[in-house]
Parts: C-alpha cells; sequence; structure tokens
C-alpha cells in the first residue's frame, strides 16, 4: 500500500505501559505494512482517533504480580476494552496477550513456561484460523517463522473453555515444531468471538525486516513472516473504509 | 543465600544514637576508629588525618574507606593504566570523542552519530549471590552507558564458570545466566554475544563482566559534573535501602552499641523494572534539555557519586543526607552514604529548570529529592539532623587516593609450566583418530554450544539486531535509515594468558580485532576488563603488569584506542605462591567497529554449496594452550605467536572483501583450530563442507593433525562465491596475505576431510548440543 501526502491509511496505536519493551519495535512494524502509528498512553484514557490498537511486549511493571495484571487496570484500557467490544481491531503481543487476558477480552492466562526459563528462538507455527482482523492475509493451515521471547508463556485455561475455544475455531495459532513453554493444546494464540482481538506469545513485530528477522529458508534472519498481521489489519480496516 | 531486608524493629536505637559530627570529631581526636576493619592502613588513615587535620567523623571514614578501595580507587593499578594513556598515538584519537577517566568512552561512528561503550566485572558478588551479583553487573553497566547521554542498544555478557563437573558450578551457572537474563531481558536490550566457559581456576571465583553499549548523536554527548553554583543536586530514581552496604556495617557495630540492625546483606537486590523506567525518563531529562550533568550511583553509592560530581565541576556541593528517600528508615548517616542500592541516579539540575524536571519524573513515576546545591567552596559538606557529619574537599575522597606500585616478579612456577610442552601430548595419528577427535573437541565444554545460556537471552527487542548467538560477534544497527551500525566482539583466552601473560594480552586484542574484521567491519576502539589475582601477590601483579604492557602495546600497534574499562583484582583464593593461587589471568577485550550498512555483515556459516574455501594466513604447530591439549586436560608451553602486522593485513583484506561483496561467510580460526571453525561454518546452517588439508600441511610442514588442531594466530576461513574467486585471491595476495583454497562448501550433509574422514553433521551437531544442555537441563 502506498503512503504518502494525501494518501489515506489506517491509524494504528501502540500502547506503552511502564515496562513495555517492544513498542517502538510494533510502530516500526506497523509503518513497514504502510499504516500510521500512533503512540498512546498508559495514563491517558485517550486513543487518539486511532482505527485500531496493538499492546507491545515487555514487562510492564515489571510483571512481579501476574504479568499483565497492573496494566489491565491503566487508564487507557477501559478506552481499549470499550473499543475493542464494539469491533475494533486489537492486537496483544507477548505482555500485551497477557493483559487481554487479564482485560476478560481473551480466554485463558499464561502462567511461568514450563521449564522455568526465559526462553528466546525462532518458533515455528501454524495458521488455525486465517479469518481474524489480525491473519486474514494468511492462509488457513500455512506455516510461519516468528520469534518467541517470555517467561511466562505456558497457555492455560480449563479444559471446558479449552474445548470450547476449539470448538469455536478461536484458536488462531498453534505451534509447530516443539511447544517452547508447555502450553497447553499448543496453543500459541487465540481470538475472540468476533475475531477482532487477537493475543499471540511470539513476536509479529520481529519479522519484518530482512536482516533483522527469524533465520527462513532464504538465509539468516531474513524472515518476514510478522508482516501479514499488520497487512491483515490494513486489510480489515480498508475493507471498512 | 537470602536477601531480605532486616526490619526496622530496632529503629528507636538507631534514632537515639549519637551522630558522629565533625565538631565531634575534632573534639575527640583519639577515639578510636575502625579503619583497618573498612580495609584501610596505618597509612592511609594517617593521610586521611593529614588531610583533614583531625580525626574523620565515622560518615567520612566511610566514604573514604570505599572510594579508596582497590575496587573505586585502581590505587595499584593506576601506575600500570597509565600505559594505555602513554602509548596512544594521534591516528588513535581520530575518531576517540571521550576517552579513560568518564563513566564510559566515546567513540565517534560516523554521520554525526556516537557510541559508548564499556565492560565492567561483578566477579565476587556473583559468587556469594548468583542471580542478584550478575543482574546488578547488567544494570551497573547500563547506567553508565545512559549518564553518558546515549540509549543503551545492546548488552553481552562474558562469564567464566569453575568446572563444568564440580558440584557448586550449576548453583552458580544457573543463577548467573538467570541474572544476566532476567535484568537484560527486562531492560529491553537485546543481548548480542558474549561467551560462557569453564576452567577450574573459577571455582570460587566465577567471573561476570557485562558489556554494554549505547549510541546517540554527537551533540547529545553530556560529561558528568557539578558545574554551576546554585544549580540543584537532585537524586531520583529507587528510594535508598541497607542492600550492598557490606563491610561499613562494622561503623554501626564498633563505633556504636550493639543495638543497631542486623548484619546487612552485603549484596546489592536489583529492580529491573525501576531501571528501564530510569532509562526512559533519563532520556526524556536529557531531550528536554533540563540536566546540566548526570551521575549514576553504583559502588560506593551517594558517596562516589557526590564527590565524583564535586570534584569534575565547581568544586564544592552541600548535601543534607535527611532528605534522601528511604525504604529503611533505621538507616544511618553512613549507611546511607555507602549504600549500593540500585536504579538511583544523580542530575544537576539548573533551579528555573526544576519545574520541567520534576513533570518528567512526574510522568514515569520516579520519585525526587532535591538533596543541596553546588557551591564554590571546594568543599563537600553534608549535613544531617542539624549537624555537619562530612567536609572535605571532594578530591581527596573522588581522587587522591594513595597509588601504588606493588612489587611484581616473575613467578617461580613459569619455568616449568613453560617447559612442558603440549608436543608430549600424542596427536591422532590416523582419519579415525582425528575424527574422533573433532567430534571429542567439539562436544568439549569449553567449544560446545552455548544454546542453553543464550537462549534465555532476548536478542530481538529494539529490532536493530543483525547478528547475535550463534554468530561469533554482535552487530547492532544504529541508523535506521543508513543501516549504519557497530559491530562488537569480546575475548580473552585466559589459557594462553597464564602461559604468557604478555603474549596472552596481545592475543586477546588482535583475536578481537580479526573478530570484528571478519564480520566485515572497521575495528575503531577497545573496552577491557582486566580480571587478576591479588595484587599483594608479587605473581599475580606481575601477570597484571605484564598483561597491561602487552594490552597497551598491541593497541598501539593496531592503533585501536582504550577507551574505558573495569579492573578486577582479588581473584583468588588460594595460598600465595602457588601455581594455582589465583584465576588463570583473564584480560577481556571488547572491540568495536564500524559497518556503513549491517546488513553487509559477514555471516559466520556458509549457506549454500559450491562455495570456495579459503584458509587465511600461516599454520604453525601451535597446541600449546589449545582446546586440543585441554582434552587431555593439559596446561603447558608457550602460547601460539602473535603477529600484529600480519593481523593487521588480514583484517584489511577480510573488510575490503567484504566491501566488494565477495565473501559469502568468514569465520575466525581461534580456539579448536580449523577443526572448529569449519565444524561451525558448517553447523551454523547444515551445510557440508569437503576439506583438503594435504596442500597447506605440505606447505606449512606440518602433519594433518597439526593443521586441522593447530591454534595459530593471524588466520580466517571464507566462503567465496566461485564467480569471486580470482578477484578475492588477487586482494589477498596485494595485501601480503597468504590464501590457499582448502575445499568448497557442499551438500553432503557431513565434513569429509580428504583421505582422512566423513563425520555427517548430524553426528557433530548431538555432540556439539549436548554439554551444557544435558548438565544443566532443558
Amino acid at each position: 500500500m502506498l503512503r504518502g501526502p494525501g494518501v489515506v491509511t489506517a491509524h494504528i496505536g501502540v500502547v506503552t505501559f511502564p515496562g513495555s519493551l517492544d513498542d517502538r519495535d510494533a510502530a516500526r512494524a506497523i509503518e513497514i505494512a504502510g499504516a500510521d502509528a500512533v503512540p498512546l498512553w498508559h495514563g491517558e484514557a485517550d486513543l487518539r482517533g486511532v482505527d485500531a490498537v496493538i499492546l507491545p511486549g515487555g514487562f510492564s511493571y515489571g510483571d512481579y504480580l501476574r504479568a499483565g495484571a497492573i496494566s489491565r487496570f491503566a487508564p487507557v484500557m477501559g478506552r481499549v476494552i470499550e473499543a475493542a467490544n464494539s469491533g475494533m481491531p486489537v492486537l496483544g503481543i507477548c505482555n500485551g496477550f497477557q493483559v487481554l487476558c487479564e482485560s476478560h477480552l481473551l480466554p485463558g492466562a499464561m502462567i511461568r513456561n514450563a521449564h522455568l526459563h526465559f526462553v528466546c528462538r525462532d518458533q515455528g507455527l501454524t495458521v488455525e484460523n486465517s479469518g481474524t482482523a489480525w491473519t486474514r492475509a494468511f492462509t488457513q493451515g500455512q506455516r510461519i517463522t516468528i520469534p518467541i521471547k517470555n517467561q511466562d508463556g505456558q497457555y492455560m485455561a480449563d479444559a471446558r473453555t479449552l474445548d470450547e475455544v476449539e470448538a469455536e475455531g478461536r484458536v488462531v495459532f498453534r505451534y509447530a515444531g516443539g511447544n517452547p513453554n508447555g502450553s497447553a493444546r499448543d496453543i500459541a494464540g487465540v481470538t475472540n468471538a468476533v475475531g477482532n482481538v487477537v493475543g499471540l506469545m511470539p513476536h509479529p513485530e520481529h519479522a519484518v525486516e530482512p536482516g533483522f528477522g527469524p533465520d527462513s529458508v532464504e538465509g539468516g534472519r531474513t524472515g518476514t513472516d510478522g508482516l501479514g498481521f499488520f497487512r491483515s489489519a490494513l486489510e480489515t480496516l480498508m475493507a471498512k473504509a | 543465600m537470602t536477601s531480605s531486608q532486616s526490619g526496622g524493629s530496632t529503629s528507636a536505637s538507631a534514632d537515639q544514637a549519637p551522630i558522629d559530627t565533625v565538631a565531634n570529631a575534632a573534639a575527640t581526636p583519639d577515639q578510636e576508629q575502625p579503619y583497618a576493619e573498612l580495609g584501610l592502613k596505618d597509612h592511609e588513615y594517617a593521610t586521611i588525618r593529614d588531610i583533614l587535620g583531625r580525626r574523620p567523623t565515622a560518615a567520612e571514614l566511610a566514604m573514604y574507606s570505599v572510594m579508596w578501595s582497590e575496587h573505586c580507587s585502581y590505587k595499584s593499578s593506576k601506575p600500570h593504566l597509565k600505559q594505555f594513556g602513554e602509548k596512544m598515538t594521534d591516528a588513535m584519537r581520530k575518531h576517540l570523542m571521550v576517552g579513560i577517566g568518564e563513566n564510559a568512552g566515546v567513540v565517534d561512528i560516523g554521520d554525526g552519530w556516537a557510541v559508548t561503550f564499556k565492560v565492567e566485572s561483578h566477579n565476587h558478588p556473583s559468587y556469594v549471590e548468583p542471580y542478584q551479583g550478575a543482574a546488578t553487573g547488567v544494570g551497573g553497566i547500563v547506567r553508565d552507558i545512559l549518564s553518558m547521554g546515549a540509549r543503551p542498544i545492546a548488552v553481552m555478557d562474558e562469564l567464566r564458570f569453575g568446572d563444568i563437573d564440580h558440584p557448586d558450578t550449576a548453583r552458580v551457572v544457573h543463577g548467573v545466566v538467570a541474572g544476566v537474563g532476567g535484568y537484560g531481558n527486562c531492560l529491553g536490550l537485546p543481548n548480542i554475544g558474549g561467551g560462557a566457559l569453564f576452567d577450574a581456576s573459577y571455582q570460587g571465583n566465577p567471573l561476570v563482566d557485562a558489556l554494554c553499549v549505547g549510541a546517540m548523536r554527537h551533540e547529545d554527548l553530556h560529561l558528568a559534573s557539578a558545574s554551576g553554583v546554585g544549580n540543584k543536586v537532585v537524586l531520583y530514581g529507587a528510594r535508598t535501602g541497607g542492600d550492598g552496604i557490606g563491610g561499613v556495617s562494622v561503623l554501626a557495630s564498633e563505633t556504636f552499641d550493639e543495638g543497631g540492625p542486623a548484619k546487612r546483606p552485603s549484596v546489592q537486590v536489583g529492580d529491573p523494572f525501576a531501571e528501564k523506567v530510569l532509562i526512559e525518563c533519563t532520556l526524556d531529562l536529557f531531550k528536554a534539555g533540563v540536566v546540566e550533568g548526570i551521575q549514576d550511583l553504583g559502588g560506593a553509592g551517594l558517596s562516589c557519586a557526590t564527590s565524583e560530581l564535586a570534584s569534575a565541576g565547581e568544586g564544592g556541593m552541600r548535601v543534607t543526607l535527611d532528605l534522601v528517600p528511604l525504604r529503611d528508615p533505621t538507616l544511618r548517616a553512613e549507611e546511607i552514604l555507602m549504600s549500593e542500592s540500585q536504579e538511583r541516579m544523580m542530575a544537576v539540575v539548573r533551579p528555573d529548570k526544576l519545574k520541567a524536571f520534576q513533570a518528567i519524573t512526574d510522568r514515569w513515576d520516579v520519585e525526587i529529592a532535591v538533596l543541596g546545591e553546588v557551591t564554590d567552596s571546594g568543599r563537600l559538606v553534608i549535613e544531617y539532623r542539624g549537624e555537619v557529619v562530612v567536609d572535605v574537599p571532594p578530591r581527596t575522597v573522588a581522587h587522591d587516593c594513595p597509588v601504588y606500585d606493588r612489587p611484581y616478579t616473575r613467578p617461580a612456577w613459569m619455568d616449568d609450566i613453560q617447559a612442558d610442552s603440549a608436543s608430549s601430548l600424542k596427536l591422532p595419528e590416523d582419519g579415525e583418530a582425528l575424527k574422533e577427535t573433532t567430534i571429542a573437541l567439539m562436544g568439549s565444554p569449553n567449544l560446545a554450544s552455548r544454546e542453553w545460556v543464550t537462549a534465555q537471552y532476548d536478542r530481538y527487542v529494539q529490532g536493530n539486531t543483525a547478528m547475535a548467538r550463534p554468530d561469533t560477534v554482535g552487530v547492532v544497527r544504529v541508523d535506521e535509515e543508513t543501516g549504519r551500525g557497530v559491530a562488537i566482539a569480546t575475548r580473552a583466552n585466559d589459557r594462553y594468558t597464564k602461559l604468557d601473560p604478555y603474549e596472552g594480552a596481545r592475543q586477546a586484542v588482535a583475536a578481537a580485532y580479526r573478530a570484528v574484521a571478519v564480520a566485515g567491519a572497521e575495528p575503531l576502539a577497545v573496552t577491557d576488563c582486566l580480571n587478576f589475582g591479588s595484587p599483594e601477590d608479587p605473581d599475580s601483579m606481575w601477570q597484571f603488569a605484564e598483561a597491561v604492557r602487552g594490552m597497551a602495546d598491541a593497541c598501539r600497534d593496531l592503533s585501536v584506542p582504550v577507551t574505558g574499562g573495569n579492573v578486577s583484582l582479588y581473584n583468588g583464593t588460594g595460598e600465595p605462591g602457588r601455581v594455582d593461587s589465583s584465576i588463570n589471568p583473564t584480560p577481556l577485550v571488547g572491540m568495536l567497529g564500524v559497518l556503513d550498512d549491517v546488513a553487509r555483515a559477514t555471516p559466520s556459516g556458509w549457506r549454500e554449496s559450491g562455495l570456495g574455501i579459503y584458509l587465511l594466513g600461516t599454520t604453525r604447530a601451535e597446541l600449546d594452550g589449545s582446546r586440543f591439549a585441554e582434552l587431555s586436560g593439559h596446561l603447558g608451553g608457550r602460547p601460539p605467536v602473535v603477529d600484529l602486522e600480519a593481523e593487521a593485513a588480514l583484517a584489511g583484506a577480510l573488510v575490503a572483501a567484504s566491501r566488494e561483496g565477495l565473501v559469502g561467510a568468514a569465520r575466525e580460526v581461534a580456539e579448536g583450530g580449523l577443526a572448529a571453525a569449519v565444524a561451525l561454518g558448517a553447523l551454523r546452517y547444515g551445510v557440508g563442507a569437503r576439506i583438503t588439508l594435504d596442500e597447506v600441511a605440505t606447505r606449512d610442514d606440518l602433519t594433518v593433525a597439526e593443521a586441522w588442531l593447530s591454534e595459530s594466530q593471524g588466520r580466517a576461513i571464507v566462503a567465496v562465491e566461485p564467480m569471486g574467486e580470482p578477484r578475492f585471491v588477487e586482494m589477498c595476495a596485494e595485501r601480503w596475505v597468504l590464501a590457499a583454497r582448502i575445499g568448497e562448501t557442499s551438500g553432503s550433509g557431513a565434513i569429509e576431510v580428504e583421505g582422512q574422514f566423513t563425520l555427517p553433521l548430524g553426528v557433530l551437531r548431538v555432540a556439539w548440543e549436548a554439554p551444557l544442555q544435558e548438565r544443566f537441563g532443558s
């Protein structure tokens, strides 16, 4: 999609909480995908007119309590929850996924990785639902590689919730080539009933630029599978407009 | 060990305790003081009395004792370290914006960008409490970089542990790795490299050397000084607690009654979240132009920050200690001055900018306290409860520590150890034996995969990492528009340095220089971390003196300035005079190189078959101190010869070939020799290699095993596209670099050494990945 003076594009907000780490990276990914990145501040109950919101990775408030448990009460989150409930595309990456679960916008919760270590690696994922606002640029069953890096990434929910989520096709990604953290049923990401809110542990914003992404068949650090997330949002928003 | 804070139940006695004021000190000249327990010698204490014209107060004694410690004052190392300045040429100053003496050196990397980088040790705390020791080591070096006005952009860590199979090693490994990761990951700094090695000499004395690099525009450079009379002295960040007080607790127990708080933990406790907020807040403060100078609080806490800021500025400062926000109200004046509580900074702020300053700290929910102001009195005056408890010339605290020319002599055991050459070891005699040796070598603890360690570090955050593990050099982009960036390599070979400290230090410089050039970057500057035994032991002092001389000579010969660093002495627990009294001397070199575009950084392994593999440089039969010798537990002889002219020529060829796009992949040939270089080049992307050793062996007059295992310096292997081979060979010849075509990359999935063996990469990978994984878990 073209950008420049006079070219209409989507505005995607990125929330910075104290302890957010990948906020500038998410903003960079948005710009690379051709949209406009708008910084949002945790302490301001204002979405500044954005069309979509990303809650980025990091250790908000240090994650000394449950990951995401404090951020969920930030002033900006009231607005995010309202907007999500009225259909705005919202993506939670890693810590952002944890915040979405704590906000009850997504089912389940994350606990400490099964092996108890922080893990950083290039992670294979299978796209299980290419119908959400953030995955429509992918094909069903597509295998992609996205870096993962977290300490509290083990996705958990009671069996009934998991069955429901599965039955409704709300598992968006599953780990492929090894489960890095012990997540239930290899679940890496889920969506809400409508498909506008998506959360996942891996970091798509770190697979958008050749030379700085995961290893791919093209060569070292050339993987750009993450671009699909941001292009999907753009397509979703442009289709609406 | 736990590091819980002692409770506040004894605060009543602290409140009632008499305060040792300046007036009291003048009135009671004969009161005995526990200076010896604080580490001060008789004559040092006498010097302090001379400076002040009276006995020091308890608070002053605490300040002098910690600022005059080896760690803060460099009193034993200074006479040697000055060589880094003396041997610096004008050519070396060309890119140097700030040299030794500031919080960190600053280097001009072009296009208006400057980079600041430094490595620092946190060895002793990491043995006592591995997680917090390592975590706060990372935190401390990051604040040094931040205080220069730079945004920290990456960290690296060089770790040394005891014998991999010693029962205590796992405790230290788990704690240190989790600590480095836990702190760095939570700060949002990519970890782009380093090392983790094992040797029995580090048992009870692990090394944790953390490096941080930061970037800024030239105009954003800030130096720490308290200038401008009337400017406010502001402490901001975390509250001050009882952590890291350590030795100073003797003041409480000796000077005052026994009813004081219980013994304090001597290891600091880190809060990376607080530091992350502090980083963003400080960068906003710099950007808004509301600070005159900023100093981080690290070792020696407020004592260090106030005395260094004051002596670098107008020379005077007046501070009220009661205003320091405390998280433990029972702390005494001298404890507040000594506390090494983490995540604190001190700023000098013009009164008219204080409001703007506070608006920024409020936005980040960072607590501040205006402690006092800059004066032109030439004195650092500290008040507590309405009384003056410190009144000293700040320079005498920060800079005028007595300096020692410690005696040193070549250890008696050097002759024996140098005479015990590895030539006594049996070399593999046929292809099968050579294959088994290759597998054993790659599966030995010091050549095995570090994946278990590095998988615990975030290498992606900030989105600018062009190279990190398992590549041997870290590369980060600085300018997102042009791709300009830096490459950093850290190197130290403790085994070579044990055999010959002068040569070992030269080798460390050469190896780091070569590594940066292998990545295609122009080497620019050095930071160093000198880890040695006790300066009071003439043997280890000799190792130190020799190593510094070697490092300074090598830096001069390769024209790369030392910009700053750190010295860690007293790394030894053995009886002096023995061959194993101290750790293997470990002069760590961090080399910074610049790349006009990080996209050009040379991959450390080949991705396709059919590339020509060239060995650059000359191989000699050099196995003393090698990883091959280590397989038999052997350490003796003379380390490999270091020829710095050859290194410079090699680096020139590597950088030029990279610029012309001729290099498909390259690796330094270093520890583990050609065997390790070929193995790791193949394992990187799982593409094999067919190698012929006969020609090189004949040319250099070696056996095949020597050609494969020798650790001769000044060598690299380079994989070159067939089309580019003639030009590549020509470029090497122009620079007088020997280039031998020793084979090609192959799709066979194996390393085949002609006439010797075929080793499937799958077999090699299993051996290579096992050692750390098996011992330290999933």
